[in-house]
């Protein structure tokens, strides 16, 4: 990298370093200060008259005779029973990304393997299938939902969910197998392997940090879901985005509001952790597609 | 790859989207143009001491039974897509024929609840999308100069606007510029107006919207410029430099169409991410001054007392169509770029 063509004038780079300083306050202030809001009292958090009471808790102090407060997550995780929402979405999330998965790679694999022109189009009929707002795809089933008796569930919204991430799944995963050289299934059915073998025993193998990184995606997809668990579950069965926003209609009585805010603050820290451990597999997942098609 | 293996294959996958998506979109089509029943009603008449009165009852029995026999509903037609919450033929004819001027049509318009949706959509899409693009482009033009050391970290931080679950990012930021947030405040005290509400404004909650927006979509944006120019050809550029090209010349003949394809690759996908913002409209509360095609799905199928199906099916099917409209373009330069290759 450190060829001249590379050097910049003082001045540029100054420029581009203040730039992305302040990109990072604006990326990153936002969680710092709800993380930090979300063990006050309603008064400090929303503290009209002076910010800084947010920052030292003077309220809180004065409500609760400390600086910090747990109510707000002891109303949401217990009162409100935010707990039962947090098993769903571990259901929910891991059953989607199991079975995106298990469809992704088969279909994924025959895709990138195919040479006939109707892979093709299979491509780009999931391409627009992916362009599918999915509420409009939400105002599709529900009506046969309810007359067939299947609203509510959970294994409903696992199944439609799936679906909804096939499109996405099968063209990442059809560009990670695309970087595997050809001939090494054709190695392994010249030796005798039928080509479901040469699938699972060669190909899946080093396949891993592709079906990683998509199961990254996957998800992403389905534990940021608002329109279809929001329409498809019912009250009891309700994941933790929807039961965030169910919290929002029914606490206009005061202090409840920060039974949302620690709530939407435990519902980020999953996240965090999986930024922290997956990066550079987050990274190049999103430029498998660019770079490389 | 033999036919019938790559049938077997593709099968769960292939089937999974027909159930899910190409056969919902047709069971959409066909319920747009039922309407609901509507309650059947008796009339009874009660006659007292003081004469006859007539009473209007609704027989719970026999709406149900009709409810039962047929769900869909009763035929509409297209009437559901030419009422005043859709196209609004009749509505648009009288507003153009009574506005003296261009402006006064477009505010009438804007007072049906179908084209408010389209235009905040349409606004949306096209005024973030190349925002995202522009402001990604600079971050990963500043990450790439800063040392190697702080890149992982930057990178890290860079990417939680994107990670994060959109109804909760657009949650936090709602209750920063809150009136008694900490922008909100601080934005009174600055302007000294303590009536200075980011939510009464129509125009402020569609700037609201869109800095969400930019701010949601910019590291996705910013992370695929930045792969893209680890991997700008060095020799052309030094070749060039050689050949005396100074740095404007180098950038806007060898970095930018070299990154092109990349500009294409996140129009595509931004296009279709923002035609379908909804969940920034629910976290931000916004309905009141903004509202989305998806968002007025939404709200019909939520309904209040009546979840209005066939409504909602029109609204989703126009919306179909305007996707389509949008890919029109990619297609036709995919169909292009395949034929080229395989002749």
């Amino acid at each position: 990298m450190n060829i001249k063509a590379q050097k910049r004038p003082v001045m540029l780079t100054l420029i581009l370093v203040m730039f992305v300083t302040l990109w990072l306050i604006v990326a990153i202030f936002p969680f710092l200060w709800t993380f930090w809001g979300s063990f006050k009292v309603e008064a400090d958090f929303f503290s009209k008259i002076d910010w800084k009471y947010s920052i030292f808790g003077i309220r809180t102090l004065a409500e609760t005779g400390y600086n910090f407060t747990g109510n707000g997550y002891e109303g949401a995780w217990i009162e409100q029973e935010f707990w039962r929402s947090v098993i769903n979405t571990l259901i929910v999330v891991v059953s989607v990304v199991v079975i995106s998965l298990t469809l992704g790679t088969l279909g994924g694999y025959a895709l990138a393997r195919s040479g006939y022109r109707y892979a093709f189009w299979l491509l780009m009929l999931a391409l627009i299938f992916r362009a599918m707002p999915h509420i409009t795809l939400v105002s599709g089933y529900l009506l046969p939902f309810f007359q067939w008796n299947l609203w509510g569930h959970l294994p409903t919204t696992i199944i439609v969910m799936v679906a909804i991430n096939q499109p996405f799944t099968l063209w990442m995963l059809h560009s990670f197998f695309l970087n595997i050289p050809k001939e090494m299934d054709e190695s392994a059915m010249v030796d005798g392997c039928t080509r479901f073998q040469a699938f699972w025993h060669v190909i899946i193998p080093v396949m891993w940090p592709g079906v990683i990184t998509t199961g990254l995606f996957s998800f992403l997809l389905a534990y940021n879901d608002f329109a279809v668990t929001g329409m498809l579950l019912s009250q009891e069965n309700q994941t933790m985005v929807p039961k965030i926003a169910s919290f929002l209609g029914s606490t206009t009585v005061k202090g409840n509001i920060m039974f949302a805010v620690a709530a939407v603050v435990s519902a980020t820290m999953p996240l965090f952790i999986l930024v922290v451990f997956f990066q550079r597999q987050i990274v190049s997942g999103l430029t498998a597609g660019a770079v490389k098609g | 790859m033999k036919h019938r293996t790559f049938m077997w294959f593709i099968l769960p996958s292939l089937a999974a989207m027909i159930l899910f998506i190409a056969l919902p979109i047709f069971s959409v089509f066909t319920q747009s143009f039922f309407v609901s029943h509507g309650q059947v009603l008796i009339e009874t008449e009660n006659c007292g001491p003081f004469g006859c009165k007539k009473e209007v009852t609704v027989d719970v029995d026999a709406t149900k039974q009709l409810n039962m026999e047929n769900p869909l509903g009763k035929f509409n037609g297209f009437k559901t897509y030419t009422n005043r919450n859709h196209l609004a033929f009749q509505e648009v004819g009288i507003a153009w024929n009574s506005s003296a001027s261009i402006f006064s049509f477009l505010k009438s318009l804007l007072n049906l609840p179908f084209y408010k949706a389209l235009l905040f959509t349409i606004t949306y899409t096209f005024c973030v999308t190349p925002f995202v693009i522009v402001i990604g482009l600079f971050i990963a033009l500043g990450v790439n100069s800063l040392p190697t050391i702080l890149k992982g970290p930057t990178i890290f931080m860079s990417l939680l606007p994107m990670i994060v679950t959109p109804l909760i990012g657009a949650l936090i930021l709602y209750w920063m510029i809150d009136a008694e947030g900490i922008i909100g405040a601080t934005l009174q005290k600055v302007f000294d107006d303590s009536s200075l509400s980011l939510k009464a404004s129509p125009s402020l909650t569609w700037i609201m919207l869109m800095v969400y927006g930019v701010w949601h979509a910019a590291p996705f944006s910013f992370i695929v410029f930045y792969a893209g120019l680890q991997t700008v050809p060095e020799d052309t550029l030094e070749a060039a430099m050689i050949d005396g090209a100074n740095r404007w010349q180098r950038i806007w003949y060898i970095v930018v169409p070299y990154m092109m394809p990349l500009v294409v690759f996140i129009t595509l996908i931004q296009l279709m991410d923002n035609f379908r913002v909804f969940e920034p409209i629910v976290g931000f509360s916004a309905q009141a001054n903004a509202t989305s095609l998806s968002w007025i799905i939404y709200n019909d199928l939520r309904g209040q007392d009546v979840q209005l199906f066939g409504s909602a099916s029109t609204t989703s099917m126009l919306t179909i169509l305007g996707v389509g409209f949008l890919l029109i373009p990619i297609l036709v330069r995919t169909w292009r770029d395949f034929n080229t290759k395989t002749v």
